[in-house]
């Protein structure tokens, strides 16, 4: 008999080129390599320097997403940049691509997306494949039973010129939820919530399988969610093994096999799942029944609470300093604190379900005065499926801004940004101080907490907006005749 | 391509903060550029200036005894979140050439040391005592994977065997990949990858 192997175990098995020693790491071969302007300039630029190639430009996909404009292009045809080194980045990465050989997915492109939307969206992602893109959240494609990992500038280097890289092989950590999320609770409550039980380095050195019934029970959006963010936990990536959820989920993508030939895919597929009795470096085990609507209530997404919790009262000096910055009492109530602006978007939280969400909240609503909310669809097919069942209307017969698909917000360095001082809430993944502009406060949230955040005018639970009715009829009037 | 590090004695500068994420290292707004060098004037862009934008004199990369420090000493966790290099770069063009911290964040140490940047994990008690002594001036020598303390202790400190040779002989990481192009095609092939999966 064979011995029992992790998810982990056989993806890793299947792509190594040359086996890790004490004197070397593996060398592992890589399926699908993402790109974006922000972290391959200076990559090509080593290319051209050393007269290299790009050895599979095949595999390898480029799109225009972090440093991107959400407003439309002016009348005179421009879009509006934040700044001329920013549209020279987007520059260097069409031209980078048309001299490379790699296929671009540019403004003109009716697939152009978050590249962590993109890229499912279109079926490039596919189980038991090993995907890389120098951006840390490239983790949300385990979400298909991938191999998914961020990388730095250097390595999309060696991955362009190689196709590989050398790699220690990581140990593994299994986080089992079982049990029924609770009405108006989501994934993203639960992966805030992961992260507050395991902390921010909880997942250093380690490769994370989430699995359990809970986690078989997400959709394949929500399952995305869930592994998106285990670089939030200091993970590289998260991993959960493909099903009939998954296979669903790709059948009939443009760039998957089709008919007989996807089937046989989804069979062989089907063999990425971790053996009975495989094991684990360690193992977490949650009850999905605990989870209520999580928010993050200080700078990093380990600093986590229930919505109806309170500011820690007792901090350690990192607390303080937190709470400091974001300038809470000690003790205070986190429900009923003032926001200023609302952002529903990124990669973690922009799919055709969660601005579905967020519209469930807004439907026959309207945004608290005080606030400023934009809704940044993931990919340019969020946004024709979510104008194509009127999300688009009822986020701005709300009051809130329907945007171009781009980062936006979450990395605030194409002119989408918070104020100093300001304190948003987030669907996003990081509330680093100043992630979202300098002097900046965030918090994170689903995108049902952030919407009804975004009506209430202040930090709010969601659920009583999932089960009264709107009070605004003139509101709801407006968006019929919309 | 990468100069070889043998050894490095220096002052260290102290950032006594856990969980330094690389968007504080090097906020976003910065990353626009398309060059690897430069970046240094950004570093710490939102700790270094007071909130009318003038430097902050208390900040320890703004004190003029630490310029030159090439140590930098700083809270567990560090170099966590995003996966730019952009924050290696941004330390290196700040002439600081080892970090040492209780624990380090996974592509921040990798990217690390693909730019001659060292990053030393010690154990916490070590690190503390670090951090309440800055300015104090330590030895590092890679091939003994030491870190020599004022009063001559020597603590050692792990790093991976081949982590260890490319920063004693400059190894260039991409042209030792390139030499493995041959097991490559191999495996290329066996898989029928260019089948498989070209689209
Ligand atoms: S949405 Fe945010 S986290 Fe996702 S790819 Fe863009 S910048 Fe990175």
């Amino acid at each position: 008999m064979t011995t029992p192997r992790t998810l982990f175990d056989k993806l890793w098995d299947a792509h190594v080129v040359t086996p890790e020693s004490d004197a070397a790491p593996a060398v592992l071969y890589i399926d699908l390599h993402l790109i974006h302007e922000v972290t391959s300039p200076q990559a090509f630029a080593e290319l051209e320097a050393r007269g290299l190639p790009v050895r599979r430009p095949d595999l390898t996909k480029g799109t225009l997403d972090h440093s991107t404009p959400t407003l439309p292009p002016q009348a005179n045809g421009q879009r509006p940049y934040a700044s001329d080194e920013a549209r020279a980045q987007v520059d260097r990465l069409r031209e980078n691509c048309s001299r490379f050989g790699v296929e671009l997915f540019d403004y003109d492109s009716p697939q152009r997306g978050i590249v962590h939307v993109m890229g499912p969206e279109l079926g490039l992602t596919q189980p038991g494949q090993t995907i890389v893109c120098g951006d840390s959240h490239t983790a949300t494609h385990g979400a298909f039973g991938a191999l998914a990992f961020g990388i730095g500038t250097s390595e999309v280097g060696h991955v362009l010129a190689t196709q590989c890289l050398l790699q220690r092989k990581p140990k593994t950590l299994a986080i089992t939820i079982d049990g029924e999320l609770p009405p108006g609770v989501g994934a993203k409550d639960m992966i805030l919530h992961v992260i507050g039980v395991i902390g921010v380095n909880g997942g250093t050195g380690h490769v994370i399988e989430y699995r359990g019934s809970a986690i078989r029970a997400l959709s394949m959006e929500q399952r995305m969610t869930v592994c998106n963010m285990s670089i939030e936990a200091g993970a590289r990536a998260g991993l959960i093994a493909p099903d009939d959820v998954t296979f669903d989920y790709l059948r009939g993508r443009p760039r998957v096999p089709h008919g007989e030939a996807f089937e046989q895919a989804a069979a062989r597929w089907s063999e990425f799942h971790s053996d009975d009795g495989a094991r684990f470096d360690r193992e977490v085990h949650i009850d999905a029944r605990d989870i209520q609507p999580t928010v993050t209530w200080g700078t990093h997404p380990g600093q986590v609470s229930a919505i109806a919790a309170q500011i820690p009262a007792n901090a350690d000096s990192d607390e303080a300093k937190a709470r400091d910055y974001m300038g809470w009492q000690p003790g205070q109530e986190l429900a009923g604190r003032p926001v200023d602006v609302v952002f529903v978007g990124s990669c973690t939280n922009s799919r055709l379900s969660d601005l579905r969400e967020a519209a469930r909240v807004l439907r026959g609503r309207r945004v608290h005065p005080r606030v400023r909310m934009l809704v940044v669809p993931g990919s340019e097919q969020v946004k024709r499926d979510a104008e194509s069942e009127g999300i688009d209307r009822i986020v701005r017969a709300a009051g809130a801004e329907w945007r171009e698909p781009g980062c936006s917000m979450c990395i605030a360095m194409n002119g989408d940004i918070v104020a100093p001082g300001q304190l948003a809430v987030s669907t996003s993944n990081r509330n680093f101080e100043g992630r979202q502009g300098k002097g900046a406060r965030t918090v994170l949230a689903s995108p049902l907490t952030a919407a009804a955040c975004a009506v209430a005018g202040e930090i709010t639970d969601p659920r009583p907006y999932l089960t009264t009715e709107p009070a605004d009829h003139s509101a709801m009037a407006e968006l019929e005749t919309a | 391509m990468m100069q070889p590090f043998t050894t490095l004695t220096s002052r260290t500068v102290v950032l006594r903060e856990r969980n330094i994420d690389t968007d504080q290292i090097i906020p976003a707004r910065f990353l626009t550029t398309t060059e690897r060098k430069g970046l240094g004037k950004h570093a710490f862009s939102d700790w270094r200036t007071l909130p009318d934008g003038s430097p902050d004199p208390d900040f320890p990369f703004n004190r003029p005894e630490n310029i030159g420090a090439r140590i930098l000493v700083a809270g567990r966790n560090f170099g966590c979140g995003s996966s730019r290099e952009h924050a290696p770069w941004a330390l290196a063009d700040l002439g600081v050439r080892a970090v040492i911290s209780s624990e380090i964040a996974d592509i921040f140490r990798s990217n690390a040391l693909k730019n001659g940047l060292v990053p030393i994990v010690l154990d916490e008690p070590v690190v503390d005592e670090l951090i309440d002594r800055p300015g104090i001036e330590l030895q590092i020598d890679i091939a003994s994977q030491t870190v020599t303390l004022p009063g001559g202790t020597r603590v050692r400190f792990p790093l991976d065997a081949f982590a260890r040779t490319c920063l004693l002989e400059g190894v260039d990481q991409l042209g030792y990949l390139l030499r493995q192009a041959p097991a490559i095609q191999r495996f290329e092939e066996s898989n029928q990858r260019s089948q498989r999966h070209a689209r």
